[in-house]
């Protein structure tokens, strides 16, 4: 029975949190604000955020009037899709946290990812609703989809300028500074993956080719 | 247990990341088209190569180095350039006979001899117009071969006058204006009037300027700077005429990255103004080949040499490159692609002209001195077919033709659109909206939904008032009575 109470009691205060996100993404400021310094958001919230916005990028493909979005079906990859939309967010959390700590930035990593979940909520909010409204235009109407989907993004943009200034308690000069580095910081990482895949990937080969000759030689 | 899974799971993840890999059949099509994403589809065969005619063949010796092709009616000219003379066929259902073969000009008593002719043009009344390329003019003859008038090198100006007066290619229309092309002259085709006197250049293509070249010029040395590309108007290499008098030209001098962006404009229909009225309504502007890889050391764009333009004002386009003739339709729709580089029937070595004769086409190859003969298949003629019922007016015909297309070639984009556009007319708009969704054709779907949403609303309207009243007056109502029910609680 506590149990039960207890589970019931995380639901209702995981939607307390989801809701707070519609609070947030009107008032930004403030929003983030109280989101890390009062305590009212949740992880959980920002996944379940992050979640639907990996879900309208990929229900947009599908379900989004051919008139607006021309797909290729052989050359879509589900998996290339997911993760070039989730990676940019992990490791833009990574290298933004990398270098806010290195410049008194006073978010801690949890913190900086359920800001960047919360500021993904107009994405979702305005760009769901609209894959099923881009079925009931005409191209002439196009301009109001173009605008609408625009419009979420800069209010995305928007809501993660803020994001970073209120968590790591910054200016706005040195908050849009901040996501600049945080752009090259993404591509110095995805570097040195990269560099690290294809060492690793040479070096295997290497044994390989050991082992074919070694093969070749006793067989 | 949940570690299981999580291996699982890593497995799947892991089987995601490596691509797969695709295999790609080697390609042995002879006709193909474009899709929508510029991808090539093969296509049936459109045109047949009937038969390749050569010199020796009719009894004449071998053609050299020919250049120059025109039709009229069943008549053939051939300008054979290294041979210095003229050659004109007939052709009769059965066979290709010789008519005549000259060349000297100026009738038994001035005769001159003609040197490396470049092109010819026959009116309707047997007058020849010869780009007498060698002799420095452009002749006028009737058709015992005396010479009407000659025209030779502008006096104007703007013309160098140490420099050589090459005409190339000539056309006249019913009046006995003159249009040519010479070389080395960029400010568009050259007119001269009926009476032979030079009366201006017509055409010219704008001189785009290039902000990025103007910056590269201003840190580059003289010497670099005299390297650069100069920025002149492009220079016609073909011209040609369509039934009603419209001058299609080609052009094979451009910048190949501006070819996609339609700025290079390969083709171009010119009014008696020279503006460029080439409706351009497919998918790709008229460039041919959209993508230009490099197999047997062939590379680059295709560079179109001639054009003809058929009495349905279909257009067909010879591309020097890789030996192909485009098709395209009066929209600008690419049709059909059909030829090649090599040596077997159908294929040509150095393609150099390209002539209607009906539905038939005619290409003359100067390399290998042969004229090829090629007429339309089923295929070829239920699209030209369906084409002209279409530009009639005739949509439901038309779109008959389009069907019988569609069972030959599934991937016959303009089949679709035809069929959709006769449905549309019809008031299917639904399955009009179908036929228009397979072939992204986003304007016509547009203007087919359009009609359907309306439709739709006429037939529902009284649902949708319904639904309406009950989401705004029924929460209203609610409210009433419990706003009643307070009060009478309240007393």
């Amino acid at each position: 029975m506590m149990l039960i109470n207890n589970k019931r009691k995380n639901i209702r205060a995981l939607a307390e949190t989801l809701r707070y996100s519609l609070y947030v993404i009107t008032h930004p400021l403030d929003g983030f604000w109280d989101l890390t310094h009062e305590n009212r958001g949740s992880v959980g919230a920002a996944n379940i955020i992050i979640a639907m916005a990996l879900l309208t990028q990929l229900f947009k493909l599908q379900y989004t009037s051919f008139l607006f979005i021309k797909i290729i079906w052989e050359h879509v990859n589900v998996a290339q899709i997911i993760l070039s939309f989730l990676a940019p967010i992990f490791i833009g959390c990574l290298a933004n946290w990398g270098l806010t700590t290195l410049f008194d930035g006073k978010g801690s990593m949890k913190q900086i990812y359920m800001a960047v979940g919360y500021a993904l909520t107009p994405y979702v909010l305005i760009q769901f609703p609209m894959i099923f409204i881009s079925n009931l235009m005409t191209a002439e109407e196009g301009a109001f989809y173009s605008y609408s989907i625009t419009f979420s993004l800069i209010w995305c943009g928007i809501l993660i300028v803020s994001a970073v200034m209120m968590i790591h308690d910054y200016s706005l000069s040195k908050a849009i500074l901040m996501l600049v580095a945080t752009i090259v910081g993404i591509m110095l990482i995805v570097f040195v993956l990269l560099l690290f895949f294809s060492l690793v990937s040479d070096a295997v080969a290497y044994f390989v080719s050991l082992y074919k000759e070694i093969v070749f030689r006793f067989y | 247990m949940k570690s299981k899974l999580k291996i699982f799971f890593f497995c799947f993840v892991l089987a995601w990341l490596f691509p797969t890999v695709t295999v790609h059949a080697e390609k042995t099509i002879y006709t193909y088209n474009y899709d929508f994403w510029g991808i090539e589809r093969e296509s049936p065969d459109s045109y047949r190569a009937e038969v390749t005619v050569m010199g020796h063949s009719l009894g004449i010796g071998d053609f050299k180095d020919p250049q120059g092709l025109f039709v009229r009616g069943n008549l053939i000219y051939i300008c054979d350039t290294g041979n210095n003379r003229i050659v004109v066929l007939k052709k009769d259902t059965e066979a290709i006979t010789v008519v005549e073969e000259f060349g000297e000009v100026g009738g038994e008593t001035a005769a001159t001899a003609l040197l490396g002719p470049q092109d010819i043009y026959a009116a309707a009344n047997g007058d020849m117009y010869i780009a007498d390329t060698g002799n420095q003019r452009i002749l006028h003859i009737d058709a015992g071969h005396r010479v009407v008038k000659e025209m030779r090198k502008p006096e104007d100006e703007t013309v160098d006058k140490l420099s050589d007066f090459l005409p190339v290619k000539v056309v006249a229309d019913r009046s006995g204006r003159t249009f040519a092309l010479a070389k080395n002259y960029n400010k568009g085709y050259l007119v001269y009037g009926s009476d032979g006197i030079f009366t201006g250049y017509v055409g010219a293509s704008e001189v785009k300027f290039n902000m990025v070249d103007y910056l590269w010029k201003m840190v580059s040395t003289k010497e670099q700077r005299a390297q650069l590309e100069q920025f002149v108007p492009t220079e016609y290499n073909n011209i040609a005429l369509d039934k009603d008098g419209f001058i299609y030209t080609t052009t094979s001098v451009f910048d190949e990255n501006e070819l996609l962006k339609d700025e290079a404009k390969p083709i171009r229909k010119l009014n008696s103004m020279g503006v460029d009225i080439l409706i351009k309504n497919g998918w790709y502007p008229p460039i041919g080949d959209i993508s230009w890889g490099n197999a047997g050391g062939v590379t680059g764009p295709s560079k179109f040499v001639d054009i003809t333009a058929l009495d349905n004002d279909t257009y067909y386009a010879l591309d020097r490159t890789r030996g192909r003739i485009f098709g395209y339709d009066f929209q600008g729709n690419l049709l059909y692609v059909f030829g090649g580089l090599g040596n077997k029937l159908g294929y040509f070595q150095l393609p150099a002209a390209i002539e209607h004769m009906g539905h038939e086409l005619l290409v003359l190859d100067s390399k290998s001195a042969g004229l090829t003969f090629f007429s339309p298949t089923e295929y070829g003629s239920l699209i030209n077919q369906a084409l002209a019922e279409y530009k009639r007016g005739n949509y439901d015909i038309s779109s008959e033709y389009w069907e019988k297309v569609l069972m030959m070639d599934g991937n016959n984009d303009l089949a679709y659109i035809g069929i959709g556009r006769s449905l549309l007319r019809q008031g299917k708009y639904k399955e009009a909206m179908t036929y228009f969704e397979l072939k992204y054709d986003d304007n016509n779907y547009s203007k087919a939904f359009q009609l359907y949403r309306k439709q739709w609303i006429e037939a529902n309207i009284g649902w949708i008032f319904v639904l309406f009243f009950l989401a705004v007056l029924l929460p209203a109502a609610a409210g009433f009575v419990r706003k009643v029910k307070k009060e009478v609680e309240e007393i």
